[in-house]
């Protein structure tokens, strides 16, 4: 899940003279994250303060000089660094007024670009290829620089990446069609060079990113066709041989985007994080061509998670510093703050399972594919709020939402402030917002033993925005807290509880004594379900024998079932004066009392209406120990034998175990302890009854098949009238 | 159209026999089919699996084995002889007792010269395939037990036999035995039974395929004799093997019914050692499937449940059409039942012996009509001697009945009025010994039979008994007779490529043009003299006698196509009737449906509906006309085996439901099923 927010102008754009140029060069990070360093395409460098949409401060360059790299700001020495005329080097601090009057150095090649990333000493990567660090390189500026291009070999891009020990500088050029990724490495100073894998319809790539996640360097490139490709090289020192020669450069393709007739002239990909990219330049699939957005695509699954249209003419620039995106359409600059959730398939699609089991409790939660791309929101609110306030309000919620994470007070005031944050929030905001909020909160209570919000995390568990995927560590939370309610709502809304926990879950419920759990407020429809089921049947006023011509008595006798009928002709209310008074050997067999209390009841029905896979499930049930095994046997047997009689359709729960989930676990748990239950002698009683009553209901099942036989051959002979050798008939043709 | 009644006739208890072996030959497409009665068809896989030619079986005489050398056939069953059919004559040519007990197997090597027989004394005799018969070459080395398959090395240097628990390889040359492959019974069976290998295949890298009965297909190094893979394939037997020609597929069939297809695939992508991979189970029999083809596209299985399944195989097919569909064939593409439309008499034609019935009659209204009279089977007439009934016929009159075998013909004077009295003509001429094709003229007073040499015999029917007239010749020199009609005879025997008619006519003799496709049915129509033909691949022509051309509404019917529906059906029109009443009127049927071309109707557009009954019931009076066109589709009737218009506007439809023949046929092999 991803979603654009609304976002605001920060500048109008210059225009430029030549019209595909978009008038900035580039956007670079100033000291705090709300500061930009936006530099134009002539002569000036501007600083912005991105929350107030604000200049404050701006500085240019003679008339007859121009800015030939965007400028950056050196955290080691709080100073602007910026090119001018390739190969003047100016350093400037903020109370500098006049550029020209700050420090300058002539070197003595010409400069494609100067990197800096914060706390690291700024980079300067030279047109042919040369690197310097730039405290270095202003130490000596006439200092020669090698060339490493080749004659005719020209850079397209470049970054630098901070990797967990060091600096990499990454630069692609192209020479004849043919195009190469330099990376280089400093302490000691390595340069390595790759071959880009030419594609038989591949042209130029149109934009590269590259990013650094788990102790690799992740290239993105995207061709002219749409497709997105990512090339994985290691951040680590290769083998000092290979660096000799041109290595050639695997990639796999990340993403194809739907592009439409004719190639994409200026577009631009951007990863966000690891499985979503932002796009832009390239039309909405479901819109028509001609229309240019920017869209978020998730890779992991192929889906356009978010989009929004832009107004006018797009340059392919895209920008990203913290949560917030930087691009260029028409004659401004926009920023648009986003956020990305953690992907996962339970997320997009387990959510559909709850909704059809709540039925119309409750909307559809699913994004739908058709409304994400033309209102991000609901649009009630739009008509009333400016986009301002809107983004106000999102800024406000946002911080709240940051203030509640990092708030080390008390539980009740959290509580009170998750409530705060529940009531203004709206629900595609919510859903981002809400499995962040409950990880921080789950983090916290692992680190402040005494800190627990038991409320709150009640409350944000209702929303049904989370699934296990989400927050993983909030279940066995409540199992450690011993939070019984927190935990049956789990295990209702989730629908991606891993097998390994659910076992958990089994284990502690079928541990913890029953007075403990009496005190617990559960769900009143669960404990209602389980009263339902314990009350027992209802000596009710029957005056046609048992119901459904239910007979116990063939349960005893395994020849004597033919002699039943004739039995069962006996009176009724004998029947039911029988069951009172006497003990009759084969009525234990069939009301059985319930073996647990009603919360554990309850919360037994819960696990048992999980999700699993049994090959899985399998493994973690063996680690139940022989007493626990035999009370959830008895449990489930109470269960069954409660399912088989006519007490089923007199309860109206909104959810209960079907009877074949109860079969499935039954064979699960004996197949998981089988040989402990053969060797346990307490077992025997409740085997031998089990086998009893499956005896009986295979002979009753036995009994139906043979019936079904002789109503399908009534049926089929019923479908062909016609047997005879003989006959003569009337048929009219038209 | 208007109201028919129809007398639904199901007391007409033909069995087809089993399906005992097949073969295929390559260069001419024909598929060779041997029955369990002896009796042999001959399809064409060219022609819309037309079954071109039948050859009668006998009794005690049960075919076991089949094998094409080249154009020749020649066959081997229990009787201990080998037998070489004519195929112009339809006929045996001439048998041989192979001297060694029963025989088992017979294969042929694939270069046609050399015939292996397989006898229950346990040798493996060689014969060689002369211009004018066979000779006997020599024994191979002699064993114990009988053999029971045999397979050629494609080089035709060695010969691998499978017997009883074990599998021989034989060279060919020498006679002795190169290796003994033991096959082991199944884990579990019963050590006194043995495990029989029903099949063998040898292919060109010298692997050997077996089939067994323990369930089991092996794959031997024949190089080595060594076991390379098994496949465990069912339970019970294996009975047949079959390879493709580029050995690249192996199907084999098994009692279960089942048809298992073998692979030879790489098991890893882009290597190159393959190996033998079960990929594929067809599941098309109730029965023991006893014979099995690949052809490359399509397997064909056959076995006890008597019909005949041609399986496409789906991947090899490029462009999908009717002709690669799945094919089952139950009945025989010929007219088993002759009526008499006067005298509402039916004659059906077994296997040894004739029925004659009389349908009943009913009265009073309704869908469904109150029976009368019941129908009243008249006669049951056995024949003389072992030989099968090759032909039959009743004439239009009901007074003559007339019966066929290979060796010999026999009329008989029917006279059914209160009693009924049958007396057999005594004096046939000499030259009418047999015929493969029986007609009588539309008035009763001649006999035509298509005989041997592609000749046609003309006799005159009257009360004191009946004269030859003459034989006509294809390609003979023109001879007039004035008689009142037009005598059509296919002569089947001259091979259906060529299209090749003999008309006689009052002034002329013509020939009708060549058409590719072999002619399942065809009938002059007698009021207007126009000879109306349907083709295996589903095409109508009307000729025009007189005019000596195709008629304008079959010009028409070219010109516009025929509706795609009605290409589309897979069984071919085995008889063509014209109303007593209404001339433009034909009636044809398949085993599905039957049809009333009306000529005087619009044909039906091609993307129309082309079985549009239902519709036309549900549209008002007026609008019908507008929608109805000249194809009248009644489906109503299903499994039919033949359609005739009586005098009085009645029809006559004999159904035979497939389930009653499934009903007939021994309890197959039991199988466990679920929940039973």
């Amino acid at each position: 899940m991803a979603a654009l927010y609304e976002g605001y102008t920060l500048c109008g754009l210059v225009p430029t003279q030549n019209p595909p140029e978009s008038g900035i060069q580039g956007i670079e990070l100033d000291r705090d994250d709300d500061r930009v360093l936006v530099t134009d395409s002539t002569r000036s460098v501007t600083v912005y303060k991105v929350s107030d949409q604000k200049p404050l401060g701006s500085w240019t360059v003679k008339q007859g000089q121009f800015i030939s790299c965007p400028a950056v700001y050196n955290s080691q020495t709080k100073e602007y660094v910026a090119v001018t005329n390739d190969n003047v080097i100016r350093v400037w601090k903020t109370e500098d007024v006049n550029i020209d009057q700050a420090f300058k150095a002539t070197v003595s090649a010409e400069i494609y670009r100067v990197h800096s990333v914060p706390d690291y000493e700024p980079v300067v990567l030279f047109r042919r290829g040369g690197v310097r660090y730039l405290d270095s390189l202003l130490t000596a500026p006439q200092q020669p620089i090698e060339e490493v291009l080749l004659e005719d070999e020209v850079i397209r891009w470049s970054t630098m990446v901070r990797t967990e020990q060091q600096l990499l500088v990454l630069f692609s050029s192209e020479q004849r069609g043919k195009h190469f990724l330099y990376v280089q490495r400093f302490s000691p100073n390595t340069l390595v060079k790759h071959q880009l894998e030419a594609g038989p319809h591949l042209s130029a790539p149109l934009s590269y990113a590259a990013t650094f996640r788990e102790e690799h360097i992740h290239l993105l490139y995207w061709f002219p066709n749409g497709s997105v490709y990512e090339s994985v090289l290691p951040a680590r020192h290769p083998a000092p041989a290979a660096a000799e020669e041109v290595q050639a450069l695997p990639r796999s393709l990340l993403l194809q985007l739907p592009i439409g007739e004719g190639e994409l002239r200026s577009a631009s990909a951007l990863p966000l994080d690891e499985a979503h990219v932002a796009v832009v330049g390239v039309s909405h699939p479901s819109a028509g061509t001609g229309k240019d957005y920017l869209c978020l695509w998730n890779t992991h699954f192929q889906t356009l998670q978010a989009s929004r249209e832009l107004a006018g003419k797009i340059y392919g620039q895209v920008w990203c510093y913290y949560g917030k995106l930087f691009v260029t359409h028409g004659k401004t600059l926009s920023v648009i703050p986003f956020e990305c959730q953690k992907s996962s398939l339970a997320a997009a699609l387990g959510k559909l399972k709850q909704t059809r089991t709540n039925g119309n409790c409750r909307s559809s939660l699913v994004p739908s594919w058709n409304t994400l791309p033309h209102g991000d929101k609901p649009g009630k609110s739009r008509g009333v709020t400016t986009r301002r306030t809107v983004r106000r309000a999102h800024t406000l919620r946002t911080n709240m939402r940051d203030a509640i994470c990092t708030h080390s007070g008390p539980v009740e005031e959290v509580e009170q402030k998750v409530e705060m944050f529940l009531i203004g929030a709206e629900q595609a905001e919510q859903q981002l917002a809400v499995g962040r909020l409950v990880c921080e909160l789950v983090a916290r209570c692992r680190a402040e033993p005494s800190f627990y919000p038991r409320v709150s995390l009640l409350q944000l568990a209702d929303t049904r925005y989370l699934c296990h995927s989400v927050c993983p560590g909030l279940l066995t939370l409540a199992l450690e807290k011993k939070d019984f309610r927190l935990c049956q709502v789990c295990l209702q809304l989730f629908p991606d509880i891993p097998e390994a926990i659910t076992c958990a879950c089994l284990k502690v419920i079928l541990g913890i004594p029953d007075a403990e759990l009496e005190c617990v407020a559960l769900e009143p429809d669960s404990l209602h379900l389980m009263k339902a089921l314990t009350q027992g049947p209802v000596p009710s006023n029957d005056d046609g024998g048992e119901h459904n011509g239910f007979c116990p008595a063939p349960l005893e006798e395994d020849g004597g079932g033919s002699t039943a009928p004739d039995a069962k002709v006996t009176p009724a209310p004998l029947d039911t004066s029988d069951r009172g008074t006497k003990p009759c050997k084969d009525l234990p067999a069939i009301y059985m009392d319930c073996p647990v209390g009603l919360h554990k009841g309850a919360l037994l029905n819960e696990v048992l209406q999980t999700a699993y896979s049994d090959s899985l499930l399998l493994p973690y049930l063996k680690d139940l120990t022989v007493t626990q095994v035999i009370l959830f046997l008895q449990y489930l047997q109470f269960l069954y034998l409660k399912y088989s009689q006519d007490v089923l359709p007199q309860i109206q729960a909104l959810r209960m175990p079907a009877v074949t989930q109860i079969m499935e676990w039954v064979c699960l748990l004996l197949d998981a302890h089988f040989t402990v239950l053969v060797l346990a002698p307490e077992a025997k009683h409740l085997l031998s009854g089990l086998h009893k009553f499956v005896k009986s209901q295979v002979k009753l099942f036995s009994e139906l098949g043979k019936i079904e036989g002789s109503l399908q051959v009534l049926k089929n002979s019923k479908q062909s009238h016609q047997t005879g050798q003989y006959s003569i008939e009337v048929v009219e043709l038209f | 159209m208007g109201e028919f009644t129809v007398h639904r006739v199901r007391f007409f208890h033909y069995m087809p026999s089993a399906v005992r072996a097949l073969a295929f030959q390559p260069q001419r497409q024909k598929i060779a089919v041997a029955r369990t009665d002896g009796s042999l068809e001959i399809l064409n896989r060219a022609d819309h699996l037309f079954q071109e030619k039948v050859i009668p079986g006998r009794e005690q005489r049960g075919t076991e084995a089949l094998a094409w050398a080249g154009q020749r056939l020649f066959s081997a069953g229990l009787n201990g002889e080998l037998v070489e059919y004519d195929m112009q004559e339809l006929r045996e040519k001439y048998r041989l007792d192979a001297s060694g007990g029963p025989v088992w197997t017979l294969t042929c090597n694939p270069q046609g010269t050399r015939l292996a027989v397989g006898c229950e004394d346990g040798t493996v005799k060689l014969f060689e395939v002369c211009d004018d018969g066979i000779q006997f070459e020599r024994n191979l080395a002699k064993q114990k037990g009988r053999i029971l398959s045999l397979s050629w090395h494609p080089s035709g240097s060695r010969l691998v036999a499978g017997m009883a628990g074990v599998i021989w390889v034989f060279d060919a040359g020498t006679g002795q035995s190169v290796h003994r492959l033991l096959v082991e019974r199944g884990t579990g069976a019963p050590r006194s039974k043995e495990c029989v290998v029903w099949s063998v295949v040898c292919l060109s890298d010298g692997t050997i395929v077996s089939g067994d009965s323990s369930g089991n297909v092996k794959v031997w190094d024949g190089d080595t004799g060594t076991l390379i893979r098994n496949h465990q394939v069912t339970k019970w037997d294996v009975l047949a093997l079959s390879v493709s020609q580029d050995e690249t597929s192996l199907v084999a069939g098994t009692s279960e019914g089942t048809v298992v297809q073998f692979q030879h695939l790489s098991v890893v992508l882009g290597r190159e050692d393959k190996e033998w991979v079960q990929t594929r189970t067809f599941k098309n029999h109730t029965h023991d499937v006893r014979a099995v083809l690949e052809l490359d596209t399509a397997v064909v299985s056959g076995g006890m449940d008597t019909q005949l399944v041609v399986r496409p195989l789906l991947d090899k097919i490029d462009v999908k059409t009717s002709a690669s569909a799945l094919r089952k064939i139950h009945f025989p593409h010929r007219r088993l039942v002759s009526c008499s439309r006067t005298a509402r008499l039916l004659l059906f034609q077994h296997r040894i012996h004739l029925e004659l019935w009389r349908l009943g009659e009913s009265e009073g209204t309704g869908d469904s009509l109150p029976i009368k009279r019941k129908p009243e089977k008249l006669l049951h007439l056995k024949t003389k001697g072992e030989e099968h009934i090759c032909c039959s016929a009743l004439s239009p009159c009901g007074g003559w009945v007339v019966v066929s075998t290979v060796t010999n013909l026999r009329l008989y004077r029917l006279q059914c009025d209160e009693t009924i009295s049958i007396t057999k003509v005594s004096k046939l001429p000499k030259v009418v010994s047999s015929a493969n094709q029986i007609c009588f003229s539309s008035d009763s007073s001649y006999l035509f039979t298509a005989s041997t040499c592609s000749s046609v015999h003309v006799l005159a029917l009257s009360q004191s008994g009946c004269t030859f007239v003459c034989t006509l010749k294809p390609k003979s020199c023109k001879r007039t007779y004035n008689w009142p009609e037009f005598l059509v005879s296919a002569s089947r025997t001259v091979g259906h490529c060529v299209l090749d008619l003999v008309i006689v006519c009052v002034q002329a003799y013509c020939t009708v043009p060549v058409y590719s496709s072999g002619v399942t049915a065809m009938s002059i129509n007698p009021a207007t003299n126009n000879l109306f033909m349907v083709h295996a691949d589903q095409q109508i022509f009307e000729f025009s006698l007189e005019q000596k051309q195709y008629t304008d509404w079959s010009r028409l019917v070219h010109r516009k196509g025929l509706h795609p529906q009605w290409l589309e059906r897979d069984t071919p029109v085995t008889n063509v009737t014209f109303s007593p009443r209404n001339p433009a009127h034909v009636i044809l049927h398949d085993m599905y449906m039957f049809c009333i071309i009306d000529q005087t109707l619009p044909l039906p557009e091609r993307n129309s509906q082309l079985v549009n009954q239902l519709t036309l019931r549900s549209l008002p009076e007026k609008e019908r006309r507008a929608h109805s066109h000249a194809f009248k589709i009644c489906k109503t009737f299903k499994e039919l085996l033949f359609v005739e218009l009586l005098e009085d506007q009645s029809l006559v439809v004999i159904e035979r439901p497939l389930l009653d023949i499934t009903a007939q046929l021994p309890p197959p092999v039991r199988q466990k099923k679920f929940a039973t």
